[in-house]
Formats: structure tokens, sequence, C-alpha cells
């Protein structure tokens, strides 16, 4: 919630300074800003870079704040965990009334370090003072009568800590941390956790940096990053040309015959609709976990995608040009190689953009279920293990990826068919 | 015999509805080589049923068309077509779309470039032969389409409303340059047409025709083409017999609407 608040509030104080302060230096006057009606107008509307650039930055702020990163001068930081000597008293009471007092030193400790109690004076009177160790976001219970003269065995009592009164099932604020009574009476003490989210959680952003260098160089899992992110990949490039290469004959002869097209038409149009996710359980019953599984799952996430792309490509073929062709005389071979194909080009370039995001997503899923390499399969171990780096690594990298496949696509179309949209 | 005959086409067709309409009733036409014919009417009244079926992408329900003494019966590249709009290919740049014809017939490149040139220099495009047709302005896309078309050397060029999506300016000149290739090219040309005007400055034989079913309704023969090869259009529209066939003419068409919406009325 408190991150949100902050996220928000730094949107809000972004669009101001940069439109009331930044802006207003160096007014441009191009055509679109003399434009006055520009809600609305979609044609006026386009991302500001600068907003781009600082939503980016503040997400790393915001990672960056609440993980403690070094990265960001430490006055950013949210309020960390308690780190530490932290000392509260507590009071015992024998049945007959005696009462005495003894400090709790506890060494809060940075979690993995061997630490040993704080060495403490024993104290005057029959409660002794005790010394324990925590890990910080962690609690600990404390047996504060186990060394005094009078324990539990003798009816005392811990009526109170810091001098506030305290039963079984009831808590007391210090300044440390929160010390608990459990129902039968031992304490337990909870040191302050602060904003600050733990690494197994989330972990800071360094931390995920170091864990991509180190998996880059020594890899994970007997693989290397690199094989692990080609697999995905190789696993995607084959399914998809494969697809694609018995999608778009299919759409062409759906576009083209009666028959072909009464044929398949229920079959792709109940296919296309399947998740390819829901194939998953079926393809390992039939293929196993293995390569071929995987292949022929994105095999038939393409297969439809390209096939109603491709359909759809001849279909809009404005007629006129068909017609043209054919009164320049040219024979039906001559149609399809120089009308037909060129003209559903920027259909199949549209379809294969969609296919491929849809087969990265599904090999990352299928290699979730199961896989012996693949980036799904990194994310997926290192989860079972808490490498909660390594899930925030792999989960940055697919969306690279992704967008990199994307990135690929919009070229090829921009290069292959530079007449879309334009006739 | 040489020319194209239009012979006793009809054309009926049955709807979804289990109706029928009858779009064209014993059209009748006989061309000479080099003849230019416009053809009008309102809409409705099967003009471009008729081009489409003297183009061969329509087969008539009745009579039948020869082009030089052989019966047509499907498109082919003696009967050249020139469309409104959007029947240019995107994917090749002005020198291909030109080029398509004799590239279809496998004609060796240098024969083939020089076709092109020599078109190109004819409608006015030689600077623009690299240019990709979807950065043409839409005059010089109906530029492009008539070279396309004279490329193939077709002895029937039909032209279906070529000028109709164009401005009234680049209309006019694209209009002389029709005239022009007309009888530089010596083409047997039938242009479909919405505007009088266009009708009668191009066309040698203008038919009306009426609607429902198609047929034809009145044939002229007019001096105004040949007038327009050497005059400026405009000195030509000044002519007094021009102004009143144009009256005629749209009266005529006038009564036509007013007849089919009447009828219209009547049915509802």
């Amino acid at each position: 919630m408190i991150p949100f608040v902050i996220y928000t509030v730094i949107f809000i104080a972004a669009y101001y300074i940069v439109h009331n302060v930044v802006r207003r230096a160096g007014r441009s006057t191009d055509y679109t800003s003399l434009k006055t009606v520009t809600f609305g107008d979609e044609s006026a509307v386009s991302p500001d870079r600068t907003a781009s650039v600082i939503s980016i930055l503040s997400i790393f702020v915001l990672w960056g704040m609440f993980t403690g990163s070094v990265l960001l001068p430490s006055f950013l930081h949210a309020p960390g965990p308690f780190k530490g000597i932290a000392t509260f008293e507590y009071t015992a009471e024998t049945p007959d009334g005696a009462r005495d007092t003894a400090t709790v030193t506890v060494l809060v400790h940075p979690h993995g370090q061997e630490v040993s109690p704080p060495e403490i004076e024993p104290g005057d009177g029959w409660a002794n003072n005790d010394s324990a160790t925590i890990s910080i976001w962690r609690s600990g219970l404390i047996r504060v009568d186990k060394n005094d003269a009078l324990g539990r065995k003798d009816g005392a009592r811990i009526t109170q800590v810091n001098g506030q009164a305290i039963e079984p099932g009831g808590t007391v604020m210090t300044e440390f941390g929160r010390v608990g009574m459990s129902p039968k009476g031992t304490l337990n003490f909870v040191p302050t956790k602060g904003w600050q989210m733990e690494p197994i959680w989330l972990p800071s952003p360094e931390a995920v940096a170091t864990r991509l260098a180190e998996i880059a160089t020594e890899g994970f899992r007997g693989s290397t990053l690199w094989q692990h992110l080609g697999y995905s990949l190789m696993r995607v490039v084959v399914g998809f040309f494969f697809g694609a290469m018995v999608g778009i004959p299919l759409g062409y002869a759906m576009g083209l015959s009666n028959w072909f097209r009464g044929w398949f038409d229920p079959i792709v149009e109940f296919m296309r609709p399947v998740p390819p996710l829901a194939l998953i359980p079926l393809v390992i019953i039939w293929a196993g976990i293995g390569e071929t599984g995987k292949i022929i799952l994105l095999f038939l996430a393409a297969l439809w995608i390209m096939a109603i792309a491709a359909r759809a490509g001849v279909s809009g073929v404005n007629i006129s040009k068909v017609h043209a062709a054919y009164s320049l005389g040219a024979s039906k071979a001559q149609i399809m190689r120089y009308v037909i194909v060129p003209n559903s080009l920027p259909e199949i370039f549209t379809g294969a953009r969609v296919a491929m995001g849809v087969c990265w997503g599904t090999v990352v899923a299928a290699e979730l279920v199961a896989a012996e390499k693949g980036a799904g399969m990194m994310i997926m171990v290192a989860s079972k293990f808490q490498n909660t780096d390594i899930v925030i690594m792999g989960i940055i990298l697919i969306g690279v990826i992704g967008f990199g496949i994307d990135m690929l696509m919009r070229w090829a179309e921009r290069t292959m068919v530079p007449w879309k949209g334009k006739a | 015999m040489s020319g194209l005959e239009i012979d006793n086409i009809s054309m009926r067709f049955d709807l979804v509805n289990g109706t029928s309409v009858q779009a064209l009733k014993d059209v009748t036409l006989t061309l000479k080589p080099g003849e230019l014919m416009s053809v009008l009417g309102p809409s409705g009244c099967g003009k471009t049923t008729l081009l489409n079926i003297v183009a061969g992408f329509l087969a008539p329900t009745g009579g039948q068309i020869m082009l030089n003494g052989r019966v047509v019966r499907g498109p082919d590249a003696e009967r050249g077509m020139v469309f409104q709009q959007g029947a240019l290919f995107e994917w090749m740049d002005v020198r291909q779309n030109v080029g398509f014809g004799p590239s279809m017939k496998n004609m060796p490149k240098a024969e083939k470039a020089g076709i092109v040139d020599h078109l190109l220099d004819v409608v006015g495009l030689q600077g623009f032969k690299d240019k990709a047709v979807y950065e043409l302005s839409g005059g010089m896309q109906q530029r492009v389409a008539l070279a396309r078309c004279l490329a193939n050397d077709p002895d029937v060029i039909l032209m279906d409303e070529p000028l109709g999506a164009l401005d009234a300016l680049t209309r006019e000149k694209m209009q002389s340059l029709v005239l022009k290739l007309w009888k530089e090219t010596g083409k047997t040309i039938i242009l479909i047409t919405h505007s009088v005007e266009e009708a009668l400055l191009l066309g040698e034989r203008l038919i009306v025709m009426a609607p429902r079913p198609g047929r034809i309704h009145k044939e002229y023969r007019l001096p105004f083409a040949e007038m327009g090869v050497d005059a400026d259009l405009r000195e030509v529209k000044k002519h007094p017999e021009y102004t009143s066939t144009r009256e005629e003419i749209l009266n005529m068409i006038w009564n036509m609407e007013e007849e089919i919406m009447g009828r219209s009325e009547d049915a509802s």
C-alpha cells in the first residue's frame, strides 16, 4: 500500500514539475501543439518520453527504497529492520509477593551470521540478567526465568516488561520491538521489522544483477544461462516455423477453395479458442516432456493463428487487383505468386507477431510444468528453493526476450511489407 | 471479322430471397477497331455488369461477346481494364506495375524496359518510375494504371469510371490524356462514367442506358472527342451542340431517376 501511495505521489509530482517548471521554459510551436482540441483527438496524443523515463526510474527507486539497495543514498531508504543490541527489562514475582527485575540483552544480527550471545553481568537479586541472539526479520523465544534463582518451578511469574504489566497472551511494545508472552508464560521477542522487504520476498536490484552475473558465468543446474534461454528460443523458433509452414498453405487453401474452407473451418474455428496451455497435459501424455512434446505444443499454438492470418490475407485482396492481373494476362499460378501472396503478407506478418508472442508465453508455461532446460524451468526450480533473485532475474530476461522478439517482428514487417496500411 | 461485337447480351441472376434480377436485357452493340465509346446511365442500369461481361469476369445468361471473330470466355490480355482505384499492386514500384503484363508473358528484359520507359514518358511519369505507388497522388496512380494497361498492347481497353475518384482539375488533365492516348494508340475504348460531361468529351459514341432491366436507351454520335484531341477541353465545352446535348441527356437521366423513385414509392 505504501509503495503504491509513493508511486502515485511521484506520478503527480513529476507531472506538475515537468509541465509547470520544465516545459514553461521552452514551449514548442509545432503543428500538434497548436491544436486546441487534444482531448479526444487520438492523433494529438503521443507518449511523453520524459514520463516514460521517470516511470522506469521510479520503479527502480521504489524497488531500491524497499530493499535497502546500496545503489540509493541511504536517506532514501524506507526504515529498515532493527539491527544491533536490543534490551528490555522484565519483572518477576513470586507467589509471596517478592519482586525482582533483570535486563535482557538481545543481539539482532544479519542472516547467516555465526554470533554468540553478548557477554553480560548476572546482576543482583534472584532474577538474573539474560542474553540471546535473533536474526533480523525473525523472532525468538527467550526463557528469561531459566537462569533465575527462583524460576517457574518455584512459582515465580513474569508480571511486567519495561514496567508495563504483561499477562500470558499479551504483548508490550518496546523501542526495539515487540515483547510477547506465550500462554505458558515464556517471553518472545520480535525486533522491529521496518518497512523494507526481506530478500527472500524481494531481493534488491543489485542482488539480482549480481545473481545474473553469477549465473551468466557459472550457469544454473548444469546448463549455462545462454543454454537455458537458447533452448526456450529454439523451441519457439522451430515450433513457429513448422506452424507457419503448415498454417500458411492451409490458410491459403481455405481462402481459395470452397471445399478446403468447408473442411477445415470447423477444425480451425474450434481449435483457435483453445488456449495452447490447455493442451500441455495431453501433449505430455502423448509425447512426453522432451523436445518433441514442446515443439508439438508450439506448432499447435502457431498453426491456427497462422492459418487464420493467411486466410484473412487472401480474403482481404481487393477484387480489382485480381481482375486487373487476369486482364493483364496472368495465369492462376502467376496471380498466386504476384498478387495473392504479396497481398496477404501484411496479414501474415501481423499473425506472425501474434503467434510469436503466444509461442513465447506457451514455451515458458510448458517449461514451468516440466523441462530440463529453459527459461521457465529456471524460474520454477529457483522458486522451489526460494531463490527469489533468480526468479526475478528470469522474469526480467523473459520479458526482455519477448519484447526483443516483438521488436524484431516489427522491424521485419517494416522492411518486408513497407506498403502495409498505405493502400 | 475484326472489332468487338456485343451480341444480344442478357444477364439474369437469382437472389437469396428467391426472386431474380434482370440486370441486362438484349444489349447489342458493335464497335469497330479504334472506336471510343462512353456509357452513361443512372446507378443500377447494369453498365458495370456489361463491362464485366465484356472483360470476361462474368458469364452472360444470354448472348455472347465476340472479339476479332472469337467468342470471349474469360479474362484475357487482349481486353485490358482500368479500374477506378486500388487496382495497382502496392508491393511493386511504378516500373514493375507498368511492366506487369509484359512480365507475365516472359518478355525479354530489354524489350520490356523499352516499353515501360516509353509509356511512362507518354503518361508523364518518367521521373517517378522507382517510386512506390502509394507515394503517388490519385491522378498519378491512374496514369500508372493507364500505362500498365497500354503496356500489354490490348485490342480493347475497358475503363470502369477511371477518373471518378479524382478532383475536378486533375480529372480534366486526365481526360485530355485519355483522348491523346486514344488517338495515338488507336485502341478500341469503352468508358463507363457517372459524369455526363465526361461521357460527352470522351465518346465518339455515347450510349445512355436505362435501368430495370438494363438496356440501351439512346445512342449518340458526337464530334467532341475528335475536337478535344487537339483543342482545350474547356473550349470544346463552349460548343453550342455540347451544351444542348448535355441538357438533353441530363433531362433524360433525371426522368429515369424520377421514374425509379416513383416506382419504389409505389412498391412501398
